[in-house]
């Protein structure tokens, strides 16, 4: 409950997520610090980009890409550069290579398959000869009786 | 005396559950009257006495009892009344009371509107019902029991989290929860069929009933949460991707598919093991994401009490459950053969592909969500599955679904013809079309979100409006007819205009939100997307349980003044927590959406306003899709006991 009470105090906080002095002169530059935080997990919270956060870290973080991007970097530096003191777990949009390949491409994979099952199915369908009309259970066939004499 | 009434009427419940689960089996098996009858008046005792617990520990609430651990931990004394009745299930063992409340109340339903279901298939739903029922009387019992009281009691509680004090989330519990049991009666429906070994087109028009209302209720219910966070959370955003969200919109998603293949098992007696298949897969879902919410295995915003032993539990119930279902599917598929023969191009086919996109989307967003537990777990990496993946993963699935779906709901059943389909649709094509590249000639950026969403929820629109009224025929009077149609026919037509207003919203959104963030002064004007705020003042209110700071903004376009705007910082002092309550002007087309936030070193204070275009139609489409839902629900065709007997009164109705 505690632990609770603490993620719920990180996500409604009243403070902002972004602070306005922490915000670039430079439209341009601050667009895509912004692009870039929205990519960025806060590692405190829960399922939450920095961008959105109000936790201290995530605002350490977004000052951090800001720096990065006022020294010229371009956005996958940026990104990279934190990825290599964060690990992967900051990016909410997870890396294709490796075991992640699973990930990518089970949506794929399963639409290709069920694919496949679907027009195997639906050809069958419509190849198949007309089938005789349902035949009723004695039972069903006295209940019909019964209904028709109504 | 009340509480242990409660406690006491909630234990019997679990032994009725347990009799209804046994006895009508037996005596569907054995083919004796007496002991498939006795599930009627159990489901009906089962419900009375769940609701009696149900009851006892509202009164708790409503009384302040501050003896009950559960009513320290969740509510005070000063909290509003209507905040003391939700707070029965603002918590873990309320909320499972009530899921388990509505478990029975279908079960009651089933018991009660049944009466023409055949006495061995009616037996068997209600005996799987009454197992589910006494699945979660057995975990409510023995894990998360709400009816414990304090050795101690305290003079007040620790109130209810200030989040949920807010009408918006008050009624979402209820909805997603009726919504998800709803499935669980289809499912009962899935495995009673299976014993019984027959799947026709009767068994198709039974269960539609529980599948639209349970869709119609998460319908709601997703939407209804959607719309909490979007104005209760001070960033405006609808949809986050969490997995509790996911846990939710999964088997909203699988119920949408079930809903359409059971119309081709009803009206065309093909898809019948699929359709089982579904019915097992979205209670399998609906328990998943109880599994989700309360186990605290995958980390989430919504977190409720997480907790291992009840995570295991609720996971043996999840086994247990599917393990059964699955098994008798695996042994009867083979019993249920379709009947009817279609065309490649028929409606059953598009149906098919219906199934196969909603079906696939929902296996995405259901690996989306675990992988980061897999990944920990096989590959040793700590990853996060965000946002970003599910918007690329997962749209298009919905772009091809909105593409398809004005064609293919006017293909005919067995064999169509497209070329006359695309003939009638081809104005309203026209129209999408123009309306999509209106949108990319007015925007400023370059993204193609705005248009393509745009020109798809023209074209959902457009199409249901053109599905329907071919549907009047030629000649006179056609506006006559027009009201004559069926309700189904209308449901379906509301229900997917319904998807491409809140494809519209979305789509509008997504692409062209202006934010603003800025330091404003009291007495300060500044300017967002052509309107123009000034911040009158800034003071000091009491609320009932909690102090709040709020700001006076005056909303003005081109001079003229539109609103003031009151947004809010509030503090709950005995639960220690502050809450933004932003400030919301809304419009058709627009919502102007202002939060308040800390005093500036330098004087004035942050103030954060966004512009929304077309908020409002994520959730007025969400509501007509419920809508739509409901009409369908109330077509004569549906209420099988009510139309039978009128039936015999007047003889056959003209179709």
């Amino acid at each position: 409950m505690k632990r609770l009470v603490l993620v719920l105090c990180l996500v409604a906080g009243p403070l902002f997520a972004v602070q306005p002095d922490e915000m670039l002169d430079d439209p341009a530059l601050e667009a895509r610090a912004r692009d870039i935080s929205a990519g960025l997990r806060c590692l405190v919270c829960r399922n939450e980009s920095i961008d959105d956060s109000n936790a201290e870290l995530a605002g350490d973080l977004r000052v951090l890409v800001r720096e990065r991007l006022l020294a010229g970097d371009t956005n996958e530096e940026v990104v990279d550069y934190i990825v290599d003191r964060y690990g992967e777990y900051v990016l909410l949009k997870p890396q294709t290579g490796g075991s992640n390949l699973v990930l990518w491409l089970a949506g794929p994979a399963m639409l290709l398959l069920g694919a496949a099952i679907g027009v195997v199915f639906v050809r069958r369908r419509s190849q198949a000869a007309p089938q005789a009309e349902a035949v009723l259970t004695d039972e069903e066939q006295a209940r019909l009786r019964e209904i028709m004499k109504e | 005396m009340i509480t242990e009434l409660g406690h006491f009427a909630l234990i019997l419940a679990f032994f009725v559950a347990c009799f209804q689960a046994l006895v009508p089996l037996v005596g569907a098996h054995k083919g004796w009257a007496g002991w498939m009858s006795a599930a009627e008046p159990a489901a009906v005792l089962q419900f009375l006495l769940t609701a009696g617990a149900f009851l006892a520990l509202m009164w708790a609430f409503v009384t302040s009892d501050f003896s009950l651990q559960l009513v320290v931990q969740n509510s005070h004394s000063l909290k509003p009344m209507l905040y003391k009745i939700t707070g029965v299930w603002g918590n873990h063992e309320g909320s499972m009371l009530l899921w388990v409340l509505i478990v029975t109340l279908f079960g009651f339903f089933a018991a009660w509107f049944g009466r023409e279901l055949p006495p061995t298939l009616k037996a068997r739903v209600l005996a799987v019902q009454g197992m589910i029922g006494a699945a979660f009387f057995a975990f409510i019992l023995f894990t998360s029991n709400p009816f414990l009281r304090m050795a101690v009691p305290p003079f007040d509680g620790t109130d209810l989290n200030p989040l949920l004090q807010d009408p918006g989330l008050a009624f979402h519990p209820p909805f997603l929860y009726l919504g998800y049991v709803g499935l669980s009666m289809t499912f009962s429906f899935a495995v009673a069929a299976l014993i019984e070994g027959r799947v026709d087109a009767a068994w198709g028009r039974w269960v539609r009933p529980y599948t639209l209302a349970a869709w119609v209720f998460l319908t709601i219910g997703i939407g209804l949460g959607s719309w909490w966070a979007y104005y209760e959370l001070g960033w405006g955003g609808f949809w986050f991707w969490d997995p509790v969200e996911n846990a939710s919109f999964m088997p909203w998603l699988i119920a949408a598919a079930l809903l359409h293949s059971a119309v081709v098992v009803e009206k065309r007696e093909s898809l019948k093991s699929w359709t089982i298949l579904l019915a097992i897969i979205a209670f399998g879902f609906s328990m998943i994401g109880a599994f989700i919410t309360r186990s605290g295995v995958i980390t989430s915003v919504h977190a409720f009490a997480s907790d291992p032993e009840r995570g295991v539990f609720l996971l043996l119930i999840l086994a247990g459950f599917m393990m059964l279902g699955l098994t008798l599917f695996a042994a009867r598929a083979g019993v249920m053969q379709s009947k009817g023969v279609f065309g490649l191009v028929s409606r059953e086919s598009v149906l098919v592909v219906n199934n196969l996109l909603l079906g696939v989307a929902a296996f995405v967003v259901f690996v989306g969500t675990i992988w980061p537990l897999v990944a920990e777990m096989f590959f040793d990496r700590k990853l996060s599955v965000g946002a970003p993946f599910f918007n690329l993963a997962f749209t298009p699935f919905m772009i091809a679904l909105g593409l398809l779906l004005p064609v293919g709901a006017m293909l005919s059943w067995k064999r169509a013809q497209v070329g006359r389909v695309l003939r009638k649709l081809a104005p309203v094509f026209v129209l999408a079309v123009a309306v999509g590249v209106l949108a990319w000639a007015m925007q400023t950026g370059r993204s193609a979100v705005g248009p393509v969403g745009l020109f798809l929820a023209a074209w959902l629109i457009g199409g249901a409006i053109t599905d329907i009224w071919s549907r009047t025929g030629r000649g006179g009077d056609r506006l006559g007819r027009l009201r004559r149609l069926p309700r189904g026919d209308w449901g379906k037509t509301v229900a997917h205009a319904g998807l491409g207003v809140t494809m519209a919203g979305v789509a509008a959104m997504t692409a062209w939100e202006v934010e603003d963030i800025r330091v404003v002064q009291e007495g300060g004007s500044f300017e967002v997307a052509g309107f123009t705020l000034t911040l009158d003042g800034v003071r000091q209110v009491e609320g009932p349980n909690y102090r709040s700071t709020m700001g006076d903004f005056t909303l003005a376009k081109d001079g003229d003044e539109i609103a003031t705007m009151h947004p809010e910082k509030r503090v709950y002092p005995v639960a220690g927590m502050p809450t933004t309550e932003a400030a919301l002007d809304n419009g058709f087309l627009r919502d102007v959406y202002v939060v308040i936030g800390d005093p500036q070193s330098g004087g004035g204070w942050a103030v954060r306003t966004y512009y929304k275009p077309l908020a409002n139609w994520i959730w007025g489409g969400a509501i007509l899709m419920a809508l739509g839902g409901a009409l369908s629900l109330s077509d004569r065709r549906y209420r099988v006991a009510a139309g039978a007997r009128r039936t015999r009164a007047q003889g056959v109705p003209a179709e």
